[in-house]
């Protein structure tokens, strides 16, 4: 039992909710700052079924997992917006479909 | 029901109302904004799931780190005039929808026959704080601890090297 006394499943259905906005966000916009937050927010929905199992199972390691992911996503937004502002800086436009010429 | 109960149903709501904002609204700020909007309330859920510590935490580096440097990446871009942004072809638009959808089904349905089993030990309230944290992050846990300074020196390290003008 949880201390909000409402079942793991309704958890569980609010993170896969969140989880999938999220991955329907990468999947709709073209906007490459929007993208970013889209993948924030699904580190987000992760985090949060961790930390209620986490109570769920009485276990404190799942939390000190939570810890290391936001450690994890706070670097990556540092080098992933650095990045951006330097792609910015080669070409004016936010858009990723011009980033598909990194490929070749 | 209890107070908390509601909050949680309440939080939840604005959560994913918060949500699908950042991904439907034109104007980036905007979607900053209302993800900041949407990480305070899972820091509230946090808080009714008495993890009060990695409640503070979400705080200070999402919505007080993390969402800062994207206003001032927004700003610095002077993205702030909503220039158009390429639109989306119907056909990617549906493949994103179903995709969600798809994705959002299978997930619950996975995860729910995996909840069968009873909860491993007796509740207990304590497992959020501080101290508990703080015990197994310095006993258990204290290599990763250390090798994510290093890891946050090479992060600064790398946005310092991108972020330089090069002399030309």
């Amino acid at each position: 039992m949880l201390p909000t006394g409402v079942p793991i499943e309704h958890y569980i259905y609010l993170a896969t909710a969140l989880f999938c906005i999220g991955a329907m966000g990468v999947l709709l916009r073209k906007n490459i700052i929007v993208l970013f937050m889209c993948i924030e927010m699904m580190l987000n929905a992760v985090n949060l079924l961790l930390v209620a199992f986490s109570q769920y199972h009485a276990d404190p390691s799942a939390q000190v997992f939570v810890f290391f992911i936001m450690l994890v996503a706070a670097a990556e937004a540092t080098v992933g917006l650095a990045i951006m502002v330097m792609l910015y800086r080669n070409s004016p436009s936010v858009d990723v479909d011009i980033w598909n010429r990194l490929r070749s | 029901m209890e107070v908390i109960t509601v909050l949680f149903y309440v939080l939840a709501a604005v959560a994913l109302l918060a949500a699908i904002t950042v991904v439907f609204h034109k104007n980036p700020i905007y979607s900053v904004l209302s993800l900041v909007v949407s990480f305070f309330a899972i820091a509230g859920e946090y808080i009714l799931l008495n993890a009060q510590f990695l409640a503070a935490v979400h705080i200070i580096v999402y919505a007080g780190a993390i969402m800062v440097l994207f206003l001032f990446v927004i700003m610095l871009l002077n993205l702030n005039d909503t220039e158009s942004e390429a639109r989306s072809s119907v056909l990617s638009k549906g493949i994103a929808f179903i995709g969600a959808g798809l994705l959002f089904l299978t997930l619950t349905a996975a995860m729910k026959s995996a909840t069968g089993i009873a909860p491993a030990a007796a509740q207990n309230n304590e497992i959020g704080l501080i101290k508990t944290l703080g015990n197994v992050l310095f006993t258990e846990y204290l290599l990763p601890f250390e090798l994510s300074s290093l890891l946050f020196l090479t992060a600064m390290i790398g946005a310092v090297m991108l972020g330089k003008r090069e002399l030309a």
